[in-house]
Order: C-alpha cells, then structure tokens, then sequence
C-alpha cells in the first residue's frame, strides 16, 4: 500500500483547482491510499471540498489561527509531522506547493521530486529539466519517503463526488515567529483564472504600451479568455506579474492558446507546451513561435486584431 | 562583519539550444557556453546593492562544481564579491547536498543572509534555498522582487500566483531571487583586471564533510514531446472559421 499525503492549498475559504490535479497524480501511483491535509485557520469548507474530490479516502482538518494566510516556514513542521506513515507526500507545483515542499523534505530528508509530469511507479517519475527541453526519469531508493510536487498542467482534476471522512487534528506545535505575514496584493478581476481557464490571449513587448494591451483584454473579454503575458510584456509594466506565462512564470495547459506580439522564446514555451491549440500572431514570418503553433497569422497585430474581433 | 553569503552555479547558457543526447546519458555540454545561472546574477546583484546601501559589509561568493566553475566564480568576484569559495567537485550534486555543503559555510562565516537563485536553469528544481532554511532552521522568502533591511529584519516582496505577497523575517534568513529583483550590472574590463587579485579559496565536498551520495538515480534523459507544425492561415477570417470549426471559439 502506498500512503500518499496531498497538502492542499487553499485560498479565502476554496479550495484550489490544482488540489484535484495531484489526487489524479497520486491516483496513478500503484495500490494509492490518498489522504488530503488542510492547514488553515477555519478550514471546515476547504476540508468538505476536499472531501468531496473521487479517490480521496480521508481529510485531515488542522486548524490553528496560525495557518493563513500560509506560511512555509510555519506549514512545514506540520506537515512533517503529519507526514509519519506516509510513503509520499505531494503538493502542487504552484509557487506555494514550490515554496513549501522542499521545506517538508529537508525536515523529514526525503527525496524531493519537482514537476512530477508522470508517475512511472511507485518510486519512478518524469519530470521536465532545462526548461521542459529535456525530460528525465528519476528513481528514489525503495522504501525511502518521497516528497514531490505535481505538475499540475500536466494532470486533469480529478472527478467530483467523494465522500471522504474528515477528521480534525491538533498539533502540538509551536510555531515559530521568525517568519510574519505583511500582506497580499491580488489583483480581483471578473476575468476567468490564467490557471484554469480553457482559452487564454497573451500579449508580448509588441503591445508597445499598457494603453495598447487593453487591445489584448478586448480580445480575451470577446471569446471569454483569460489574459496571459510574456516577460518582456510583464517587464514593460503592460501587465502584472501574475499574468506572466513561461518558465518563471505559469504553466498553462488551456484548449486554446493565442499568442499575440510573442516571438516564442524558449521559456516562453514552456509555459504553453501543453496547449491543446496554439494560434500565433507576429509580423515576423520567421519567428519561433510559428514553429509550435497550429494556426499561424503573419502580420501587424494591430489591423489583426480588429480584423478577428470582426469576424467572431 | 555583516556577511552576505551568494550561490554562484555554473549551468549551460540560457541562450544555447539544449539537445538530448542520443544514448539519453544527459544533455550535449561539449564546447556548449557556460554561464553563471541567471537567477544567480540576480542574486548577487542584490547582495551587492544591499552592502552599498551600508547593510552589509562583505559578500562572498559560493560556488559547488567542477574546476571550471573558477570562471564564473571570478566573474562574480568581477560583479563586485568581496571574495570566493569554490567547493570542488566532479560529481552532479542534487539539492539537499548543495544545502548541506551552505549550511557548512554558514557555520564557519555566519552571514546574515544567504541569497540564492530561486531556481537552477538546469535542473530547475527550486528546491535549495528552501532546504536549507529548513535545515538551518532559519526564516525563507522565495521568489523575492523586492529586499528591504531593517533593524535586523527583512521585508520581501515575493512573487506568487496571486500577485505580490509581502513578508517580514528576522535575519539571519535565506532569500531566492526571482527575475524581477533587479538588473545585475555589466561587468567592465577594469573589474575584471581587479577580480583576478581577489581571494578564491578551492575546498571540496571530503574536507567540508559533505557527501554527495544522491537520493536520486537519474535513469534517462529523453527529447521532449515535438508539437506537429501547424499551418499558415491566410488572414483573420480564415483564422477565425478555423478556430470555430474546432468548437474553440
Ligand atoms: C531565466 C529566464 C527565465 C525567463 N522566463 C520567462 C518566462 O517565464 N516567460 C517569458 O515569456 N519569458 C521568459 N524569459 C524571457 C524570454 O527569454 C524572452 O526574452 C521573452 O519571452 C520575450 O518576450 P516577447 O516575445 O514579448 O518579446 P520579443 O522577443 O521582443 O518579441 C516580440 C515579437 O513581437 C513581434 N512584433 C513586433 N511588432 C509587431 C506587430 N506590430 N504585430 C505583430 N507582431 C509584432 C516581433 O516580430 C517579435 O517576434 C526568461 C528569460 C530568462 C533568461
Ligand atoms: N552547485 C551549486 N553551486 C552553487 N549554488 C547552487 C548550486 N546548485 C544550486 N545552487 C543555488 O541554489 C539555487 C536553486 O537551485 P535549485 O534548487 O537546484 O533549482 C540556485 O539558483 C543557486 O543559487
């Protein structure tokens, strides 16, 4: 039997998407018993979310006042503890999974596995390197704790309508004090999730302004994307570092993707190999992102862009 | 002394284009340019500004590697490092080793700070900088974009999926830099004349007492997946009855 722990992350009361992605990893380690841990102040709805993804066999529910926001150094003991009687334990490979987990590994000092892209056994795993342009196969030794976090662009969510039981658990921890949250500025929009969203529209530096980048928001808003950008977009200030797509930034996974003013670098796309549609838009016929795109348009984004919008 | 301790990693230069070698032993490195790890440059750069700004008095380089890392080591050194400290080593070193062999130094420079890449162009685990918080047992802020020092504390602006997230930690603390830190400065001829004075000391992992024995057996390397070449279309309505006939818009 393989005991895998699933840390969630969790955010104003939900449950992150990317939780469902890792119980689907873990679902595809052999002979799998999966357990979902909540840390959070008041965690009772995250834990029924929880509860309610198919293949989840229990919820351990660890509220104390100290648990959110989140914290690695504060989460980490925590989850070492809980961790005893696990063969794995897996978080996601968003920047909180990143931040956390190989905390959780140098505590309990298990192998630690980054961007689990498949699960070849119980001990054996792929993962992207050199910017997903080469992809190993590792293997811890038998026996051994792993920690690993999954990546996530590479997983459907698994089903909904589990009935997991949820049980409470108190810790005693102290937490430290060295390590204090100050605050969080999270740009609200009515726009879909760059995450999760099935289409999603980037801009790159050919945008030329933040004026010119709302040309990308009209499109998006259009077909109900989601708005990505590439570094140098995100550099220029024309859009938030959220919204940055490639290897620094979001590996995305959407049905369509629409590249706008993007010349492809190579850690451009890496945040975008898993797209199921690439469509490319660049005045330069010889840029590398027609290289990956299915549908290619050559010309001036600017007459482009009016031209679709006529037509949809 | 106020010390700041920088990772210096020598990996394949972000520009080159990575191929796989047909046996699947590893990536083609032979007569491939070797750089300083980008988000180390950043790093660095950061402790550099930091002891300008009269928060700390010396930075010192750390470097884990094969011989040759003595270049990028003395390009650090060129950056404006006080000094430098090569840990020799032939073997590929994974994280928790890299951790161990900081957490060493840490003991015998005690810094005020440690400053790494958040992560390792590649391996790209993102892993180090954390490890070695947890062993130290000391406070970590990844993905930093924003340092302030104050009254032995930091106050980091990290990048996360959100947007910004800021944290305050006590120091001694080990920060990971993320792109948008800074700009790391070029490197002028002079400097690199005065780089060649500056003291590199070369140790290896038996004398730190270090080991190297790897959690993870790298069993092959393969290419990625290739994505089919797509087609040209020849103007937007094409585009866009290409695009509804696949049901996306
Ligand atoms: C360690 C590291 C990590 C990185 N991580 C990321 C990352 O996560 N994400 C990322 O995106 N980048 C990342 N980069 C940066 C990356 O290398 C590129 O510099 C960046 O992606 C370029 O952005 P761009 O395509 O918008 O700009 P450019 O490369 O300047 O391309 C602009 C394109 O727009 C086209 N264009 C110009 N005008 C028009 C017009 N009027 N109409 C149509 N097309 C036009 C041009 O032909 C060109 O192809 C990283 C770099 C490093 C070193
Ligand atoms: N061999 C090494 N020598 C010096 N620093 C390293 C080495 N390996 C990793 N680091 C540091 O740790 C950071 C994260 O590396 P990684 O966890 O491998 O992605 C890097 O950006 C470096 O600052």
């Amino acid at each position: 039997m393989n005991r895998i722990l699933i840390v969630a992350e969790h955010a104003g009361g939900m449950l992150n998407a990317a939780v469902a992605k890792c119980v689907s990893c873990a679902a595809s380690v052999p002979d799998a018993e999966i357990t979902i841990a909540v840390f959070a102040a008041d965690g009772a709805a995250v834990a029924q979310a929880a509860a309610s993804i198919m293949g989840v066999a229990r919820v351990l529910l660890v509220d104390h006042a100290a648990n959110e926001p989140a914290l690695a150094a504060v989460l980490a003991p925590q989850v070492a503890r809980l961790a005893e009687g696990h063969s794995h334990v897996f978080g996601p490979s968003t920047t909180f999974g990143k931040d956390l987990m190989p905390r959780v590994a140098a505590l309990l000092d298990a192998a630690h596995v980054s961007d689990v892209m498949s699960v070849e056994s119980a001990q054996r795993f792929r993962r992207p390197v050199y910017a997903g342009n080469a992809i190993v196969t590792v293997e811890a030794a038998a026996g051994e704790p792993i920690v690993a976090t999954v990546r996530v662009a590479s997983y459907q969510p698994a089903a909904q309508g589990g009935s997991a039981k949820i049980e409470s658990v108190k810790l005693d921890l102290a937490p430290p004090t060295h390590t204090r949250f100050v605050s969080v500025s999270a740009a609200r929009s009515d726009r879909p999730d760059l995450q999760t969203a099935s289409r999603v529209v980037s801009g790159g530096r050919a945008l030329g302004s933040v004026e010119n980048f709302a040309l990308i928001q009209g499109l998006a808003d259009r077909i109900g994307a989601a708005i990505g950008a590439s570094r140098a977009a995100v550099d220029a200030g024309y859009a938030p570092n959220e919204l940055q797509v490639g290897q620094t930034g979001k590996i995305i996974a959407p049905e369509l993707y629409i590249a706008i003013g993007i010349s492809g670098a190579i850690q451009h796309l890496t945040g975008i190999k898993d797209a199921r549609t690439i469509v490319a838009i660049n005045k330069d016929a010889e840029a590398p992102i027609f290289e990956v795109a299915d549908y290619g348009l050559v010309g001036d984004l600017f007459a482009l862009i009016p031209e679709i919008e006529k037509n949809l | 002394m106020r010390r700041i301790l920088v990772g210096i990693k020598r990996v394949i230069d972000y520009n080159v284009r990575i191929r796989v070698r047909p046996d699947g032993s590893g990536v083609v490195t032979d007569g491939v340019k070797m750089s300083i790890n980008p988000f180390d440059e950043i790093a660095l750069e950061e402790a550099l500004r930091i002891k300008e700004r009269g928060d700390a008095d010396e930075v010192v380089a750390v470097g884990l590697g094969p011989d040759d890392t003595q270049q990028q080591l003395r390009t650090a050194l060129a950056m404006g490092a006080d000094r430098a400290i090569l840990v020799r080593t032939d073997l590929a070193v994974e994280p928790p080793v890299v951790a161990r062999v900081m957490l060493k130094l840490i003991q015998t420079e005690s810094p005020i700070m440690v400053i790494l890449g958040k992560q390792a162009i590649d391996d790209d685990c993102n892993q180090v900088g954390q490890m070695l918080a947890a062993i130290w047992n000391r406070p970590q802020a990844t993905c930093a974009s924003k340092v302030v020092i104050e009254g032995g504390k930091a106050r980091v602006t990290r990048e996360v999926d959100a947007g910004l997230e800021t944290i305050e930690v006590d120091l001694p603390a080990v920060l990971t830099a993320d792109l948008r830190l800074n700009e790391p400065r070029y490197v002028k001829l002079p400097d690199i004349m005065k780089a060649k004075k500056k003291p590199l000391d070369i140790t290896d992992l038996a004398t730190i007492g270090v080991e190297a024995t790897p959690r993870l057996k790298i069993l092959k390397y393969e290419p990625p997946q290739q994505r089919q070449k797509g087609v040209i279309v020849k103007d937007a309505a094409e585009l866009v009855a290409a695009l509804r006939q696949k049901g996306l818009v």
